[in-house]
């Protein structure tokens, strides 16, 4: 009989930890087959970091380490300036990247390391129970801003993607959401071509991934489709943002 | 080879260079510079990586990753920087990733100061990041045996794979003294763990990882390193004794300020006192047993630290209340002379 569909092998057979409705599953599966599609598996390391994607070392069928919170950019330049010629991804959430380590995602960037960022925002700290992120919408409702965001003392929600663009060394930005069918084929087109820049040399390169937290939103999994799709992209624009090679 | 007259830090950065180290990852804070500035200028000429990186966080965080794809790495820094990087040396620790991290001391708390101090002594053998870990710490008195201690701190790192610190005080960072750099190639152990990228050829993954959410899990980790600590404890002491075979009063001091102390000694020694030195070269694992043994044979002992007292607290554990342990110290980078010992000691003479 003939196969029609299997698994990625860029995968492991662990379950996921993700509570059902949450995309980064998809992510997951988004990434794993872009590396088996690139044939890069053999010669990828992954660098997992701290928050809901915590156990991604154990999802990804490739080598992996675990970074502390907000460090997994550096951990990756450790690693890419010994392995110059290997594939080296961070795969980080927006408190893990907007928050704690917005220092080490800055300077990564702006040492034009060849490496590639799934970030993954979906407006909260999922991990620990729901509390405001950098990237929590204004008027959302987290366990730490009840009353909903009030930007006039906890500040607008950061925009990573256009934040990022503004720096050199970056070669290639781009938003994207895991919202459809169609935007999930989309995201799934930046992240080939994040790590086939990498891959040709290309430099630095970041995919920020609108996601949803239907348990942390108190949404439905429909709901928190939409809350994407109408919400999060209207506050986070999807587009490219730097295309260094485009503009070559 | 002769010897050549070089500033501590550039002997410890060609030291560490000659030892093999893979890449570097430092940023800038006085008085470790000079370390920075040698590995930018020959280190990528030996074909090596040097990063400076943007914190002392991102550094020790590029170490970690670096260690973990199986690299020879190292950092160095001084205590408020050492002090930044305790998160990145306990995940080290905790995933049992080989480096070498320089501490060259100054003054604190806070901002402190920058000349030389023994203040870090409870940050370097205690751990100032969270968990149950241990770092194996190397004190040098001058620059050749910081070059020699550096070489043992790469092999002692992939032995154990641990991390450690070689601990120097400023001033053995910043003054120049003759030294002879050992060129020998320093042999790489196996590293079958490290993640390298070739999970399918290899045909298992290779995770670094120091998390583990099942607690029997977490308690079997935290035994097993136990178990390691405990080889390391009884293996790796290194401790130097001067002088002790007649001595009535042992002086225990280590770096710099153990060799203000020799020369204290020699000046009591001609005044008929009969004072030796132990001078702890590893300050983990601390040579508890050697001073236990020697409170046997001595009348008291004095530990003279450039802090208010640090090392002083595991010399009474060590003595066990055998006889009176004293202490003098001066702090802040101000620098003990001879004499201030000679009249520390002489003051608990009077008494008997």
């Amino acid at each position: 009989m003939a196969v029609v569909f299997q698994k990625t092998k860029g995968l492991t057979d662990t379950p996921f930890t993700y509570c059902p409705g949450c995309t980064h599953g998809i992510i997951h599966r988004l990434v794993a087959e872009c590396l088996e599609e690139l044939e890069i598996l053999d010669r990828t390391i992954a660098i997992a970091s701290v928050g809901c994607s915590v156990m991604s070392y154990e999802f990804f069928n490739c080598d992996a380490i675990q970074a502390a919170h907000g460090r997994a950019p550096a951990v990756a330049t450790g690693v890419k300036r010994v392995h110059p010629d290997k594939i080296v991804f961070t795969y980080q959430g927006d408190g893990d990247l907007a928050s704690i380590g917005t220092g080490e995602i800055v300077q990564a960037a702006h040492r034009g390391d060849n490496i590639t960022v799934i970030f993954v925002n979906n407006a909260i700290y999922g991990m620990t129970g729901g509390q405001m992120a950098p990237t929590t919408l204004p008027g959302q409702i987290t366990t730490t801003s009840p009353y909903g965001r009030d930007v006039s003392k906890q500040g607008e929600p950061i925009r990573m993607a256009e934040l990022m663009a503004q720096i050199p060394g970056a070669a290639y930005i781009e938003r994207v959401m895991t919202a459809d069918p169609v935007s999930v084929r989309k995201a799934k087109r930046a992240i080939k071509k994040a790590f086939e820049i990498q891959k040709n040399g290309g430099g630095f390169s970041m995919i920020e991934i609108l996601s949803s937290c239907n348990i942390g939103w108190g949404l439905s999994p429909v709901d928190s489709l939409k809350y994407i799709k109408e919400e999060m992209a209207s506050y986070f624009p999807l587009g490219v943002f730097k295309d260094k090679g485009a503009s070559q | 080879m002769s010897k050549v007259l070089m500033k501590g830090n550039e002997a410890i950065a060609q030291a560490a260079i000659a030892a093999g180290c893979d890449a570097f990852f430092g940023y800038p804070i006085t008085p470790q510079n000079e370390i920075c500035e040698y590995m930018s200028k020959y280190l990528a000429k030996s074909g090596g990586a040097f990063v400076q990186a943007e914190s002392e966080l991102a550094a020790i965080n590029m170490v970690y990753g670096a260690a973990g794809a199986g690299a020879r790495t190292m950092t160095s820094s001084s205590s408020p920087g050492i002090a930044l990087k305790q998160e990145g040396i306990s995940y080290c620790a905790g995933a049992e990733l080989p480096c070498v991290i320089v501490a060259i001391s100054r003054g604190g708390p806070g901002l402190g100061g920058i000349l030389p101090a023994q203040g870090d002594y409870n940050q370097a053998t205690r751990g100032g990041g969270n968990g149950d870990y241990k770092v194996v710490v190397l004190a040098p008195n001058g620059v050749q045996e910081a070059t020699e201690m550096v070489r043992d701190a790469f092999l002692l790192s992939e032995k154990y794979r641990n991390p450690v610190m070689v601990m120097a005080d400023g001033v053995i960072g910043q003054m120049m003294e003759p030294v002879e750099i050992n060129t020998d190639p320093l042999p790489k152990f196996e590293k079958p763990w490290a993640a390298t990228g070739e999970s399918q050829s290899r045909g298992t993954r290779n995770v670094i990882n120091s998390l583990f959410l099942n607690p029997v899990d977490l308690e079997n980790h935290n035994i097993a390193l136990r178990k390691k600590y405990d080889t390391i404890e009884e293996n790796e002491v290194q401790v130097d004794l001067y002088m002790m075979e007649d001595a009535d009063i042992a002086l225990v001091a280590y770096g710099t300020p153990s060799r203000i102390v020799k020369s204290a000694i020699e000046e009591m020694r001609s005044q008929g006192i009969k004072v030796g030195l132990i001078r702890p070269k590893t300050l983990y694992p601390f040579p508890f047993k050697q001073i236990n043994e020697a409170a046997d044979k001595v009348k008291f002992m004095l530990t003279a630290e450039l802090s208010m007292g640090q090392m002083v607290h595991d010399v009474r554990l060590a003595v066990n209340g055998k006889v009176p342990v004293y202490f003098y110290g001066r702090a802040g980078g101000m620098i003990f002379e001879p004499k201030e010992i000679s009249d520390a000691v002489k003051s608990h003479l009077g008494g008997e």
